[in-house]
């Protein structure tokens, strides 16, 4: 803009050409997005196998025979009891995944904050390393440990791990970078090794946080490791599609109530941990 | 400067309270470290791993790794039919048929094969037989005869239904038995195959094998790389390379008169019979889809719902309950359960897929915003009173600039880790990408074409992540971002 100062005729022309394009483009991308959300329910409709308007009369047929089969079952809540073991299994695939990814993932962070004195040229290399264990999807690393060492839980706990170590590793480092470098500087000027500094300025700082983050991942990790069942890694989702594939409600409807009892147990149990820890709620970025 | 015992005395003395709670308060870290510990010590016995990595197939990692970054020639002499044939990774549709296109190290005469393993391992083979000449020189001659596999006159037999013994053919077996690594110290067989009845099996390195059964003689070398990956062996553009592609591309006759010579390349890369581009394509783009449709319609969706259920905009208490309970039941659903309710009613397909993202993000997406709609600052909106506006344009420009750095930026951040759920979900029976992965995984062959989808899906999700954090940071502004 000129120096000069804008007579008021110019500067509401100024104004209103500013507004036309704004209002522009605000148009474009309104219809941008219904040209997607339509243009794209069509394609989808078109590739799916069954139509939407015809599942929609069907939507609820399928809950509703679960429910009348689990009434009719002899002994549902027996059902329960039995499928308690596989949830279990499921929970100890989470925990373990998320107390050595979490491990990993403070080497990880560790390695990767810049103003911890850590060696300089590590750092790229470490955040790297990170974005790749984050991108991989668990599914396919799961699948390809199956092949390597047999269906069993332990695939999936690899491939829950690694990608663990990645997700919780970025959050860890941001933790890192913005601590207080006073206690630090303290410690320095009293002689502390590196060890010392982050054991007595860096962890008392850091740990509140990077715990509520891990339980956060941990409940997280249930539902992966549940998910990963699916594929043949064992606990509750395997025991979910062998009831699903053989169709037996009962079955179906006792398996959901556990995973639904234990992911809302879980949730209200961490979150107020969560609370204890760090003093107030906080989101997972 | 280091503090005497003296000093410490005195100083526990004066301080003993505040040491005994800091050294209590330091306590407690290590003890959850040990119950850490502990807890991985007992799931390591849970879960048998010990035993799981000590059955780790190494043989199925040698595999797994050669396949997904090599391509194998595949010579057979079929028995029953006496004939012979090269295929590309034993697929039917890559016979290599005709003599000009045989490799220059395999050479035919009289329904015989010579073929040239390289590094000088040769192998001659027809009708039931195969020799093959180590880089030593030394011979190894296996036939198939009437009593089975025989190799350099010897014969096996099964001894107690286990093992199988060797003994020299017409011999008698009451004479003595040679287990196989006497064989293979008397030099009769290669160290490292495999004898018995049925076949005799050997891979004198990473890049070669030989097998011969009853029925078959089997060749195999393998080299790196992805073997026709642009263009099908059965098409004249076959092992081209990019110039004379663009050559025949820009060339006036047409190949085929009906089509344009580009759009022939084109269609004839696009339709590789062995790769499938056009169909790993089509998965790519019903994962994007639903991943995008899903998104859009939880946000679309989750907004209205938001400011029903702020406690600022609507005053009916019950209303908002009800409705924070419909967020709390719609996340809490895992999407794979919603996904397995969809599939019912609409088959498979990406609308199946997006319709279990919309639901649960339906959740997310509704209760972040009516947060965020709860938590604006009421002062624009006063001052958008003071000026006389209606109720429309309080909101218009009271409310909805308060939270559009929300809705745009936990939108696109739900959008990028639907992506990688999109995968999951088409993997449990939605379709896409994910669906044809863990088919070419679970069959256990062409692993090539598995580490193509892998390669495909990791630059689509990387791509997606890199391209919404760039447009959420563009949006909202990189603080914004950051939360």
């Amino acid at each position: 803009m000129s120096d000069q100062a804008l007579s008021i005729g110019e500067l509401q022309t100024h104004f209103s050409e500013m507004e036309h394009k704004r209002r522009l483009y605000t148009a474009l991308f309104l219809g941008a997005s219904l040209v997607v959300f339509f243009g794209g329910f069509y394609i989808a409709d078109d590739l799916n196998s069954g139509g939407f308007w015809q599942g929609l009369a069907k939507f609820f047929d399928y809950p509703y025979e679960i429910v009348v089969e689990s009434i009719e079952a002899d002994r549902w809540a027996g059902l329960l009891v039995d499928y308690f073991p596989a949830l279990i299994e499921t929970v100890n695939m989470a925990g373990v995944a998320t107390l050595v990814g979490a491990l990993l993932a403070m080497i990880l962070a560790f390695c990767s904050s810049r103003n911890l004195g850590i060696f300089a040229p590590l750092v790229p290399i470490a955040r790297r390393a990170m974005d790749i264990t984050r991108a991989f999807p668990e599914l396919i690393l799961a699948l390809f440990l199956i092949f390597l060492l047999g269906a069993s839980p332990i695939p999936a706990m690899i491939a829950v791990t690694f990608h663990t170590a990645g997700a919780l590793g970025k959050l860890f480092s941001e933790v890192n970078e913005n601590i207080d470098s006073k206690p630090l500087e303290g410690l320095q000027a009293t002689g502390a090794t590196w060890l010392q500094r982050m054991r007595f300025g860096v962890l008392p700082q850091v740990l509140p946080n990077y715990c509520s983050y891990a339980l956060l991942r941990f409940e997280i990790n249930i539902r992966a490791s549940a998910i990963l069942g699916f594929v043949g890694a064992g606990g509750i989702g395997q025991e979910f599609k062998t009831a699903i594939s053989w169709g037996a409600g009962a079955d179906i409807s006792a398996l959901f109530t556990l995973l639904f009892i234990t992911i809302v147990v879980i949730d209200q149990i961490s979150s107020r941990i969560r609370r204890n820890l760090v003093g107030g709620t906080f989101q997972m970025a | 400067m280091s503090i005497s015992t003296a000093d410490t005395d005195r100083l526990s003395a004066t301080f003993g309270d505040v040491l005994k709670a800091s050294r209590r308060a330091s306590l407690l870290p290590l003890g959850m470290l040990a119950v850490a510990l502990l807890y991985l010590v007992y799931t390591w016995f849970a879960f048998d791993m010990g035993k799981v990595f000590g059955a780790a197939d190494a043989e199925r990692s040698v595999i797994l790794s050669r396949d997904s970054f090599h391509y194998k020639y595949q010579l057979e002499h079929s028995q029953r039919r006496n004939d012979f044939s090269i295929t590309v990774e034993g697929n039917r549709e890559t016979e290599i048929a005709g003599t000009e296109n045989v490799p220059a190290w395999v050479t035919r005469q009289n329904n015989e094969t010579r073929v040239d393993l390289g590094d000088g391992h040769v192998a001659h083979f027809g009708n039931g037989f195969m020799d093959y000449t180590a880089p030593d020189g030394s011979v190894y001659q296996v036939r198939t005869t009437e009593e089975g596999v025989t190799v350099n006159g010897y014969r096996s037999i099964l001894v107690d239904d286990r093992y199988y013994r060797f003994l020299p053919i017409g011999a008698d077996p009451a004479a003595g038995l040679l287990n196989l690594e006497e064989l293979a110290e008397l030099g009769i067989i290669p160290q490292g195959a495999s004898f018995a009845t049925t076949k005799f099996e050997y891979a004198p390195d990473f890049y070669k094998r030989l097998r011969v059964t009853r029925s078959q003689v089997l060749v195999e070398r393998y080299f790196f790389g992805w073997e026709f990956f642009w263009f099908g062996p059965k098409s004249p553009l076959a092992g081209m390379g990019l110039g004379e592609v663009w050559e025949v591309a820009t060339s006036d006759q047409r190949i085929d008169p009906e089509l344009a010579n580009y759009e022939y390349v084109f269609l004839q890369f696009w339709r590789n019979p062995d790769w499938q581009h056009n169909e790993m394509f089509i998965a790519l783009l019903e994962t994007l889809l639903m991943a995008l449709l899903g998104t859009f319609v939880a946000a679309g969706v989750g907004l209205p719902l938001g400011f029903l259920a702020a406690a600022n905009f609507n005053p009916f208490f019950a209303g908002r309950m009800a409705l924070r309970r419909l967020f709390d039941f719609l996340r809490g659903i895992d999407q794979i359960i919603w996904s397995l309710i969809f599939i019912r009613a609409f088959g498979l397909g990406p609308l199946t897929g997006s319709m279990a993202i919309a639901f649960t993000d339906t959740g997310t997406l509704g209760k972040l915003f009516s947060e965020a709609i709860e938590n604006i600052d009421n002062k624009q909106v006063e001052g958008v009173r003071s000026t006389g506006a209606g109720a429309i344009q309080r909101y218009r420009f009271g409310v909805i600039p308060q939270i559009l750095p929300v809705f745009v930026s936990q939108t696109l951040y739900y959008l990028e880790s639907n992506i990688r759920s999109a995968t999951v979900i088409g993997a449990l029976g939605a379709g896409g990408i994910g669906l044809k992965l863990v088919q070419a995984m679970q069959t256990h062959k062409d692993w090539e074409n598995v580490m193509y989808l892998i390669i495909m899906t990791l630059i689509v999700v990387i791509a997606m992540d890199m391209g919404s954090g760039w447009l959420r940071r563009k949006l909202t502004g990189a603080e914004a971002a950051k939360a």
